[in-house]
C-alpha cells in the first residue's frame, strides 16, 4: 500500500492509500488546531453541533434517514488530541461498491454529504442553530462529568491533567466543563468560521477509489471552503524534566472497592530527537502486553493486582505506568514499578523480554494494516510528526532497536507525579491535614 | 474440506467435523497479514448444573471463567501467554454466559502458535497449588467489575428478569462464590465441557484450510468422549420478578437499562433468521435513525451513549436498552407508547426499507473485523447455522416479522427498568 499526499487546495491535503482489502472504504477529515484552554471546549463542540443537521438534511432524522439510504455509510464526529494539537472532524466508513446490489456507487454522494456537514450547517440569520449548540454543550458537560464512571481511565487522565497543570496538554482532548458551559451560539459560530479559514486540513482516505478521481470529487465538494491565512505554526511544547526535584503525590478519595495507582513520567532528553522505534520498544519491555516487565513482576509474580501496565505519549513525551490495586498495597506497588526502572536502567534487559517487546510492537504494526481505523489514526499522527513511512517500516525498524537503546530511554525517563485513586476518605483527611 | 461460497460478499468458508465432533472451519484472507484464530467452547457461565454419564454435578457460579484463567496452565509451566506474546502474537481468552473462547491475531508463525493454543485448550493440568494462587488475581477482577456501574447495572436487571436461570449471575461469580472452586471443580468442567464435541475453531487468514484442519486432529484423541447435558432448570416465565429499581451509585448522571425476556427459537436456520428479524426489528423500531431515538435525543433525554442489545443464552434471551438519562422514567413511557402506535399503525415501509439498506452495510463493516467474524462462526456453529447466510437471508426478512418480533418481545408487562442515579452531595 503506498501513501500518495496530494494538495487539494491551500493547507487541504488528501492522504490517499489505495487498497482492495476492504468491503468498507475509509474517508476522514479533520481540521487542525492549537490545543489551548481557551478553544478546546468550543472545537471539540464543533463537530457534534454541525453532525445535528445541515442546510439540506436539517435534523437528525433526515440525515440518519440519508445515511441509511447510503447504505449505513456512518459519518461521526471525532475530536482528537494529538500532542498539543487538537484534531476535529468526521470519520466516514463508506460500503465498498463491489458489495452492494446493482454495484452501487456510494462513495461520491457520501462525499457530498460530508461536504454539506462541514460547510453548510444548519443555520438561522449566519449564526448555528441555538438549540443544537444548548443540547450539544449539555451532552459535551455529560460527557466530561462522565469521566468519573470508569475508574482506570478517570486516574490516568487526572494524574495527567496535575502533572501538565502549567501546560495547554491539561486542557484534555474535550477541554473543561467551565469552558464547555460557557459556550454560547453566537461566538460559537464566529469561532466555525475563523477555524474554517485557518486551519490546516487533513484528508485521510483508503479505499478502491483511484487518487485523481477522489481528488476532483473532494475539489467539487470542498469548493466553497473558505481559506484565509492558514496556522503553519501549531505545534506541541515537550517539558523534559519533572516539575519538582521529587516527585508530587496527588491522592484522591472516591467511593471505590480497588485502588487506581498511576505514575506519571517525563520521557526526558530522548525527546529532543524522539525515535519512534526505541520509545515503543522500551513500552513493551517495561508495561505493554503480557511479557512486560509491570505485568510478569507486579502482577504475576508478586500478585499484587489484576491489571498493571504502561502507556505512552509520544507526541507530548509522557510515559504513565497504572495499575488497579488493594488499598494497602500502594507502597509496595509504587516500589515495584520503580524497581523495574531502575533494573532497566542498568541495562537489565533479557533477550526473551528485548525480543517480546520487539516481536509485539512489530506484530502491531503489520496489524495496523489490516485495519482501516488503525491506519487512519497510524498516518494521522505521522502526518502531525512530519513522518512519511508507514506502519510496515516502522515495524521493520521495531525489529532492530538494541538493548542499549531501550536502556537509553529508561535512563532518559523521569518521574513527575504520583497519583492514587483511593477508597478510604480518612486516608485523604490525614493528606489535608498535613497540608 | 467442504468449501462453500459467498459471492455476494466476496468470501469462501471450508468447513468440517472430525470423527470426534470437533468442528472446524476457515475463511482464507488473500492479501492481509493478520491471521486470527479463535478456539471455542460450547461452555460458559451459565452451565453451572449439569449431567455427565447419568450422575448430577452443580458447579459454583464463576467455575467457566476460573477455568478459562487456568487453562494457559501446562505441566511444563505457566507461561503460555508470554510465550504467545513474545512470538509476537495478541493472545487473549473471554468467558461469556454461554461460550468460552482462546483466540489469538498474529502475523508470523501462525501455525506454531496454532498448535499452542491447541494443546492449552486440550491439556488439562490443575492442581491445588496454582488453582488457589489465581484466587486473588480473579478477586481482583470480579472487584474491578463492581467499580463498574454499567456492569453493575446490566446485572441488576437480569436479577429482576430471571428468577433462576444462571444467566442472571456475573459469568465471573462473586468473590464468596468462587471460593468454593478447586482443582477437582476444574478438572470435572474440563472433562465435561472441553470434549472436542463441544469445541469449535475457527481461523480467518492468509492460511492454507487443509493445513488447519491437520493441526485439529494432532491435537485430539480421534473417538468422541462423552458429552454432558446441561441443565438450565424449567422454563420461566417471560414476565419479570421486579419491575422498576432505583440505586445510588458513584456516577455523574443517571444510567437506566430497560429489559425483557422473549423465547429463544430452535437451534438452525431458526436461530439464524430469528438474530436477523431481531437485530432489523430493533434498528428499525429503535436504532439510532429511528424517530423513538431521533425524537428522545432532541429533547435531551437520550444521547449517542444509547444502545440497544440482544443476549442469547441457552433457553433464554434478553433484549435490552440503555444508557444515559436525565429522566429514565420518562424513556420508558415513551417506549410503551412507540409499542402502542407500532401496533396501531405497523413500522414505516420506507423506514424499513432504508434500515435494511444501513443492516447490509454494517454487516459489510462487520466483516472487516476479523476476531468478531471468527466469533460470529463459532457462536453459529454451537446453533447449528452459518453465520456468513445471514447476509443473503437478511434479504428476505419481512416486515411482518419484524413487527410480530416488537409486539412480542415489548408487551408493557414485559418490561423491566433498572436505574443508578448519582449519589447526592453530601
Amino acid at each position: 500500500m503506498e501513501m500518495s499526499r496530494l494538495e487539494l487546495m491551500p493547507g487541504v491535503w488528501l492522504n490517499h492509500l489505495r487498497s482492495d482489502k476492504f468491503k468498507t472504504a475509509c474517508l476522514s477529515v479533520s481540521l487542525l488546531t492549537q490545543l489551548t484552554r481557551e478553544t478546546a471546549s468550543m472545537n471539540a463542540l464543533i463537530p457534534y453541533v454541525l453532525r445535528r443537521g445541515c442546510a439540506l438534511y436539517g435534523d437528525m432524522d433526515a440525515l440518519s434517514a440519508r445515511l441509511d439510504e447510503l447504505y449505513g455509510t456512518a459519518i461521526e464526529p471525532v475530536v482528537r488530541r494529538i500532542g498539543e494539537i487538537q484534531c476535529i472532524g468526521f470519520y466516514a466508513s463508506i460500503p465498498e461498491r463491489e458489495f452492494l446490489p446493482g454495484k452501487e456507487d456510494v462513495l461520491r454522494p457520501a462525499c457530498e454529504l460530508l461536504g454539506e456537514l462541514l460547510l453548510h450547517p444548519a443555520t438561522r440569520g449566519g449564526l448555528l442553530l441555538p438549540q443544537y449548540v444548548d443540547s450539544e454543550r449539555e451532552k459535551m458537560l455529560d460527557a466530561l462529568r462522565a469521566r468519573v464512571n470508569d475508574k482506570r481511565s478517570y486516574a490516568v487522565k487526572r494524574c495527567v491533567e496535575e502533572m501538565c497543570c502549567f501546560e495547554d496538554f491539561s486542557a484534555g482532548r474535550l477541554g473543561s466543563e467551565e469552558e464547555m458551559r460557557a459556550v454560547r451560539y453566537a461566538k460559537l459560530s464566529k469561532h466555525y468560521r475563523s477555524l474554517l479559514q485557518s486551519s490546516p486540513v487533513e484528508i485521510f482516505y483508503c479505499g478502491r477509489a483511484e487518487r485523481d478521481s477522489l481528488a476532483a470529487v473532494l475539489r467539487d465538494v470542498l469548493a466553497t471552503l473558505p481559506r484565509g491565512e492558514i496556522d503553519e505554526e501549531i505545534g506541541t511544547e515537550i517539558r523534559m524534566n519533572a516539575l519538582e526535584d521529587q516527585p508530587r503525590e496527588v491522592t484522591e478519595p472516591m467511593d471505590v472497592t480497588q485502588g487506581k495507582l498511576v505514575v506519571g513520567f517525563r520521557l526526558g532528553e530522548c525527546m529532543e530527537d524522539p525515535d519512534p522505534a526505541a520509545l515503543t520498544v522500551f513500552n513493551g519491555v517495561f508495561g505493554c502486553g503480557s511479557a512486560s516487565k509491570l505485568f510478569v513482576n507486579v502482577r504475576e509474580k508478586l500478585q499484587l493486582c489484576y491489571d498493571a501496565g504502561s502507556m505512552l505519549d509520544t507526541h507530548k513525551g509522557l510515559l504513565l505506568a497504572a495499575a488497579g490495586i488493594d488499598f494497602d498495597k500502594k507502597e509496595a506497588v509504587q516500589e515495584e514499578i520503580f524497581r523495574q526502572l531502575e533494573a532497566m536502567r542498568r541495562g537489565e534487559i533479557s533477550d526473551e523480554e528485548l525480543q517480546a517487546a520487539r516481536a509485539g510492537a512489530a506484530a502491531d504494526l503489520r496489524m495496523a494494516e489490516d485495519s482501516q481505523g488503525d491506519l487512519e489514526g497510524f498516518w494521522l499522527s505521522q502526518i502531525v510528526r512530519g513522518l512519511d513511512y508507514g506502519p510496515s517500516e516502522l515495524a521493520e525498524l521495531c525489529g532492530e532497536v538494541t538493548k542499549e537503546e531501550v536502556a537509553a530511554v529508561a535512563q532518559s525517563v523521569d518521574c513527575d507525579l504520583i497519583y492514587f485513586l483511593t477508597g478510604s476518605a480518612e486516608e485523604s483527611a490525614d493528606e489535608e491535614e498535613e497540608l | 474440506m467442504k468449501k462453500r461460497s459467498f459471492e455476494q460478499i466476496g468470501e469462501s468458508l471450508y468447513e468440517e467435523r472430525l470423527p470426534n465432533g470437533l468442528r472446524v472451519c476457515v475463511v482464507p484472507k488473500k492479501g492481509f497479514r493478520s491471521c486470527c484464530a479463535v478456539l471455542a467452547v460450547d461452555y460458559g457461565g451459565a452451565h453451572r448444573r449439569f449431567f455427565l454419564e447419568g450422575s448430577p454435578c452443580e458447579t459454583p457460579a464463576g467455575t467457566a471463567h476460573y477455568l478459562e484463567h487456568k487453562c494457559f496452565d501446562l505441566p511444563e509451566g505457566d507461561r503460555t501467554l508470554e510465550i504467545l506474546t513474545a512470538r509476537g502474537a495478541d493472545p487473549n481468552a473471554s468467558t461469556g454466559p454461554d461460550m468460552t473462547a482462546y483466540y489469538f491475531q498474529c502475523t508470523e508463525d501462525f501455525e506454531e502458535n496454532l498448535r499452542l493454543l491447541l494443546h492449552l485448550v486440550s491439556t488439562p493440568y490443575f492442581t491445588e497449588e496454582t488453582v488457589e494462587k489465581e484466587r486473588g488475581i480473579i478477586t481482583q477482577e470480579i472487584l474491578m467489575g463492581e467499580d463498574d456501574p454499567g456492569l453493575r447495572l446490566y446485572y441488576r436487571l437480569l436479577g429482576m428478569l430471571y428468577e433462576r436461570h444462571p444467566a442472571r449471575e456475573r459469568v465471573a461469580g462473586t468473590a464468596e462464590s468462587i471460593r468454593e472452586i478447586t482443582a477437582e471443580t476444574l478438572a470435572l468442567c474440563h472433562r465435561a465441557f472441553y470434549a472436542p464435541g463441544r469445541l469449535a475453531l475457527c481461523v480467518e487468514g492468509d492460511v492454507d484450510p487443509e493445513r488447519i484442519l491437520a493441526l485439529a486432529r494432532e491435537a485430539f484423541p480421534p473417538e468422541p468422549q462423552p458429552l454432558p447435558e446441561p441443565d438450565f432448570g424449567p422454563a420461566e416465565s417471560l414476565l419479570p420478578l421486579e419491575r422498576f429499581s432505583r440505586e445510588e451509585a458513584e456516577i455523574s448522571a443517571p444510567q437506566f437499562v430497560i429489559g425483557a425476556k422473549f423465547l429463544p427459537a430452535a437451534q438452525g436456520g431458526e436461530a439464524l433468521r430469528q438474530r436477523l428479524v431481531a437485530s432489523l426489528a430493533v434498528r428499525t423500531f429503535l436504532g439510532h435513525s429511528s424517530p423513538f431515538f431521533t425524537g428522545l435525543y432532541a429533547e435531551g433525554l437520550l444521547n449517542l451513549d444509547f444502545g440497544v442489545d440482544i443476549e442469547y443464552v441457552p433457553q433464554a434471551a434478553t433484549l435490552t436498552l440503555g444508557g444515559e438519562s436525565r429522566d429514565p422514567e420518562a424513556v420508558l413511557a415513551a417506549l410503551r407508547k412507540a409499542v402502542e402506535e407500532l401496533a396501531a399503525q405497523g413500522l414505516d415501509e420506507e423506514r424499513f426499507r432504508r434500515a435494511k439498506r444501513a443492516s447490509l452495510g454494517a454487516r459489510l463493516r462487520a466483516l472487516e473485523d476479523f476476531e468478531s467474524v471468527c466469533f460470529a462462526l463459532a457462536a453459529g456453529l454451537f446453533e447449528g447455522y452459518c453465520a456468513l447466510d445471514s447476509l443473503t437471508m437478511l434479504g428476505n426478512v419481512e416486515k411482518a416479522e419484524c413487527e410480530r418480533f416488537l409486539l412480542d418481545a415489548l408487551q408493557p408487562e414485559r418490561l423491566a427498568l433498572a436505574v443508578f442515579e448519582p449519589k447526592k452531595e453530601g
